[in-house]
């Protein structure tokens, strides 16, 4: 996977989060919820990767994890040259400045007892050591990228609305000028005609500031609006990553079509003549992954390898990238060599 | 749709009002709209706008210090829903009239089995004996795709996934084949290929059972793939009101064209840039005196500050059994003259 063009910012690689379940009295480990298994992309400096996906498939964890929020159980997460995942605690630290998080619920993110000031200079107590001058002049500038009121500095978040608190929590992470920012469903908390007030500034300060961005969304179109390209996550594993425009067109994954094929476009006429594909049952627990490929209890074109070898990701047409047998084993189900052959790396694992 | 069908529910000029110690928040102003036997209504806007509290005013679900309802009529089958006495409209909820919430998470009492809820209102509403509601209970959960039903009828709801608790709330609803289904929101809170699966489900049982449906939503979205009609609702009252595909072909509020341009599509082009609707919806503090929306509106003027527009037809036909507005501005489509 050489790109031609400049070197990734971000790069993820084999990814796993894993957190333990305990049990019986004497609080025995016997087991994980495979949170985040096993995934890997890459970001452009610039560029935006949306990450999509159902609630409890993992993408918020993996988010986390790249940003060290969690200790990730293994795997590399390379932003500007250092692995994350495995920096000792005082070079972390410094590293902090570089990545930054706009998390979802921009309520329950703002500590309610300071002011916007507190709020946003908080980052520039930790890292820096300015006057307080200074960092009110840094607070100013902030405010004025996001678009807040000067007048607002000494509010608290409870004066704030819903877009509004979301505009604090991006001039939070952007205080200590940043160059890559997760985006964590930032806009799911709000109301529509406020949800493009927010992404449009996200995408203009993406603009003015060359950040990258990692959007995570359960919201498809919105993520079709902002982001080159687009990973599918199902149950820990990413099952499609594709350039945006290709993987709206024509989604490969099966899981990527039904759950494209399941957001409801705002047009009647549409709606009425669209197929859909309806998935029949819920997702599966990922303490308790089905064997083989996680999406076979629900896969409409499931093949019986797909219920025993775990597909991996692989490049299906150039730049696309697909985690199912139906593109790897070329004669689907009667691919028995290779089957073998990613029996033994399912093994490994 | 099929033109005559007699309405089920008629609401008139209905007022809710709530009052708190800033004053008064008015939620619902002078709201009228009926519903057709068959029909699937859908209700349209953002959180504030007044849509839930408009269906809970017709049961009177508000907790009634703080709400006031001011006035209005709620006629349901020739009876006045508002003008009866709490017995009365005991009657009422839960048999003539289904809820469906919003969350299925907690609406849901977690301390009794799901059989236990969804017999109640067979015992209360249907005087039906234990066993005769226990099998109604299974026919309902094996109508809304529950598999194993007789089983899972000993089951709590914590045992359930948010989409079967929501099947079991639709359920619920239907328990006594009520008129009317007021569904609040009950994909929301879902995720996109649940919500798939409770869209088509409702679609079936329409079908099957023929119930009128209001849909309170402010997923544009979920309106255009299952209403018959819908209500854009901003402010507290009712803005736009027109048959679905009139609705988004040819949207006449400046609020309703700019929510259609907010939203990216998944299909077709994409947009540079999303439209913003600048600014934030109002707050309720005194009774409308001129038009909610001209703060963010950009073709405001004058008669926008002076006046509180009321809903004009836009194609002629009476207030509500067509596609009417209450706006003050004249889509470039249409243009009479002056209005009400």
């Amino acid at each position: 996977m050489l790109d031609a063009g400049p070197a990734p910012l971000v790069q993820v690689r084999d990814l796993k989060m894993h957190f333990p379940i305990y049990a019986g009295i004497f609080r025995r480990h016997v087991g994980d919820v495979k949170a985040v298994d096993g995934v890997s992309f890459q970001i452009l400096p610039g560029q935006t990767l949306g990450l999509v996906g159902e609630s409890g498939c993992g993408k918020s964890t993996v988010g986390r994890a790249m940003l060290r929020l969690y200790e990730p159980t293994a795997g590399q997460v390379i932003i500007d040259g250092d692995d994350v995942a495995s920096l000792p605690p005082e070079a972390l630290r410094k590293k902090r400045p570089t990545m930054q998080m706009v998390f979802q619920d921009p309520q329950a993110s703002l500590n309610p007892r300071m002011t916007l000031a507190e709020i946003v200079s908080e980052p520039l107590d930790e890292h820096t050591d300015w006057s307080r001058a200074q960092k009110l002049e840094r607070v100013y500038e902030l405010m004025d990228q996001v678009g807040l009121n000067r007048r607002f500095v000494n509010r608290f978040p409870h004066e704030f609305s819903g877009g509004q608190r979301q505009r604090i929590g991006i001039a939070r992470a952007l205080a200590l000028k940043p160059r890559f920012i997760v985006c964590d469903e930032p806009i799911a908390a709000l109301d529509v005609s406020i949800q493009a007030q927010v992404v449009n500034l996200l995408e203009d300060l993406q603009e003015k500031l060359g950040l990258t961005y990692l959007f995570i969304s359960h919201d498809l179109s919105m993520v079709r609006h902002l982001a080159q390209r687009v990973a599918v996550m199902y149950l820990g594993r990413i099952a499609e990553l594709s350039p945006s425009k290709d993987l709206y067109a024509r989604p490969l994954h099966p899981y990527a079509e039904a759950l494209l094929s399941a957001v409801n476009e705002p047009d009647p006429e549409l709606a009425a003549r669209r197929k859909r594909i309806i998935l029949k049952g819920d997702v599966p627990s990922p303490a308790n992954p089905p064997k083989g490929c996680n999406f076979c209890t629900r896969c409409p074109k499931v093949m019986d390898i797909c219920k025993t070898v775990k597909p991996d990701l692989a490049e299906v047409e150039p730049g696309r990238m697909v985690a199912c047998h139906l593109y790897t084993s070329a004669a689907g189900s009667t691919g028995a060599p290779e089957a073998n052959e990613r029996n033994q790396q399912g093994e490994t694992r | 749709m099929a033109e005559p069908a007699a309405s089920v529910l008629e609401v008139r000029g209905l007022k809710t009002v709530f009052r708190t110690r800033g004053g008064e928040i008015h939620a619902v102003n002078d709201v009228s709209f009926h519903l057709r036997r068959g029909e699937l209504l859908g209700v349209v806007g953002e959180s504030g706008s007044g849509k839930s509290v408009t269906m809970m005013s017709l049961l009177r679900l508000l907790p009634m210090p703080p709400a006031e309802i001011r006035g209005g009529q709620a006629m349901l089958n020739g009876r006045d829903l508002l003008a009866m006495s709490d017995d009365e409209l005991r009657t009422v909820r839960g048999a003539k009239v289904g809820f469906v919430f919003q969350d299925p998470m907690t609406s849901l009492n977690p301390v009794f089995t799901l059989g236990n809820q969804i017999m109640e209102p067979l015992i209360k509403h249907m005087k039906m004996t234990k066993p005769q509601a226990e099998a109604r209970a299974v026919e309902l959960l094996e109508l809304v795709g529950i598999p194993d039903a007789r089983n899972r009828l000993y089951q709590y709801p914590h045992q359930f996934s948010g989409g079967m608790r929501q099947r079991v709330m639709i359920a619920i609803a239907l328990a006594c084949d009520p008129d009317v289904l007021i569904a609040d929101e009950p994909t929301t809170a879902l995720d996109v290929t649940i919500q798939a699966q409770i869209l088509e489900l409702v679609r079936e049982l329409r079908q099957k059972l023929g119930m009128a449906i209001v849909w309170i939503t402010h997923d544009l979205g979920v309106i255009a793939g299952i209403a018959d009609r819908v209500m854009v609702m901003y402010g507290g009252q009712i803005v736009e009101q027109a048959p679905v595909r009139e609705l988004f072909a040819n949207p006449q509020h400046p609020y309703t064209r700019a929510l259609l341009q907010t939203i990216p599509r998944i299909t077709g082009d994409r947009e540079a840039r999303l439209k913003v609707i600048e600014g934030q919806p109002p707050i309720l503090t005194a009774p409308l005196t001129a038009c909610p929306f001209r703060a963010r509106c950009e073709f405001r003027h004058d008669a926008c500050d002076a006046v509180n527009p009321s809903r004009r037809a836009v194609d002629g036909l009476p207030i509500g059994r067509g596609h009417d507005v209450a706006c003050h501005w004249h889509a470039p489509a249409g243009r009479e003259a002056a209005d009400a």
